[in-house]
């Protein structure tokens, strides 16, 4: 993992960013058992076209995992003191998430020099899924 | 519409073990590759006494009980119009394998939005571990679609 000095993050920094093979039937299907999520609108299409969706959709929580892997792919996760995302469009099969990161603050906390990050989610087409923060702790 | 008279109502309290062979699983289906997740010796290399849950766990812990969404539909939630709104965590110490951690859930808010065409739902969760230590929270928000 690389440590980041914090002393050096400044303001517009970029988090390296991760791309996600596309989105299949199996990746819902294994994410539901993996994350306890067993809604099935994510696996069951019968269920989904009762519910009006044309076809199944990704959960929520895949996507926010994957953000959550930008930011402990930066700093160790016991550095992260919070995470938050609102999920902006549907995630459909299919889509390959692109998930970037960037330092938008610097600031002194609880005796501590943080960090606010901001994070999105995006597709292909460059459609915003999910966005958010991170708040994390220099080390 | 929901009843406002959920506001501030307990709606859940869970206790579960956090498992490695879920934690593995559920780093492979991620396609999380540190094996700070998966492997016990670089764990606790890097300080954990155990695999660390990763970042958004605390949300699946809250789902491991036998019928998780019965909490909404007792509400009278119809889970055909439910959407995940909004995630926040706040971390306050980690969750490792090998932990038993409390969940308590409650209602923080119901509002309309839309003239009525959409309910946001509040959810706030604490999570305390075996030694009573408030290790995180979660808040949620949650979309139900009206007509």
């Amino acid at each position: 993992m690389t440590q980041i000095d914090c002393d050096a993050v400044q303001v517009g920094d970029e988090l390296p960013a991760i791309t996600k093979p596309a989105i299949t039937r199996t990746t819902l299907a294994l994410f539901a058992g993996a994350s306890n999520d067993h809604n099935p609108i994510h696996i069951d299409i019968d269920f989904a076209r009762q519910c009006g969706m044309e076809d199944v959709f990704a959960q929520g929580m895949l996507g926010m995992a994957y953000l959550g892997q930008v930011v402990t792919n930066w700093v160790p996760q016991s550095a992260m003191r919070s995470l938050g995302c609102r999920f902006a469009a549907i995630t459909h099969l299919g889509d390959e998430l692109t998930c970037t990161g960037k330092v938008v603050e610097t600031f002194e906390e609880a005796g501590e020099r943080r960090v606010r990050v901001e994070i999105q989610a995006a597709n292909q087409d460059g459609d915003v899924k999910l966005a958010g923060f991170a708040f994390v702790a220099a080390p | 519409m929901l009843d406002r008279s959920w506001i501030g109502k307990e709606i859940s309290s869970v206790e579960v073990d956090v498992e490695q062979g879920q934690l593995r699983f559920f780093a492979r289906v991620v396609g999380e590759t540190d094996p700070v997740y998966t492997d016990e010796a670089a764990a606790q290399a890097a300080g954990y006494p155990s695999l660390p849950a990763p970042p958004t766990f605390l949300f699946s812990l809250n789902l491991a009980q036998p019928d998780p969404l019965a909490k909404y539909t007792s509400m009278g939630v119809d889970l055909a119009k439910l959407l995940h709104g909004s995630q926040e965590f706040e971390y306050y110490a980690p969750i490792c394998a090998g932990d038993r951690i409390t969940l308590k859930s409650r209602i923080t808010d119901i509002v309309e939005k839309k003239g009525g065409a959409l309910e946001i739902l509040s959810e706030e969760t604490s999570a305390t571990n075996q030694r009573n230590e408030l290790v995180g929270k979660s808040t949620q928000s949650l979309v139900i679609r009206h007509g």
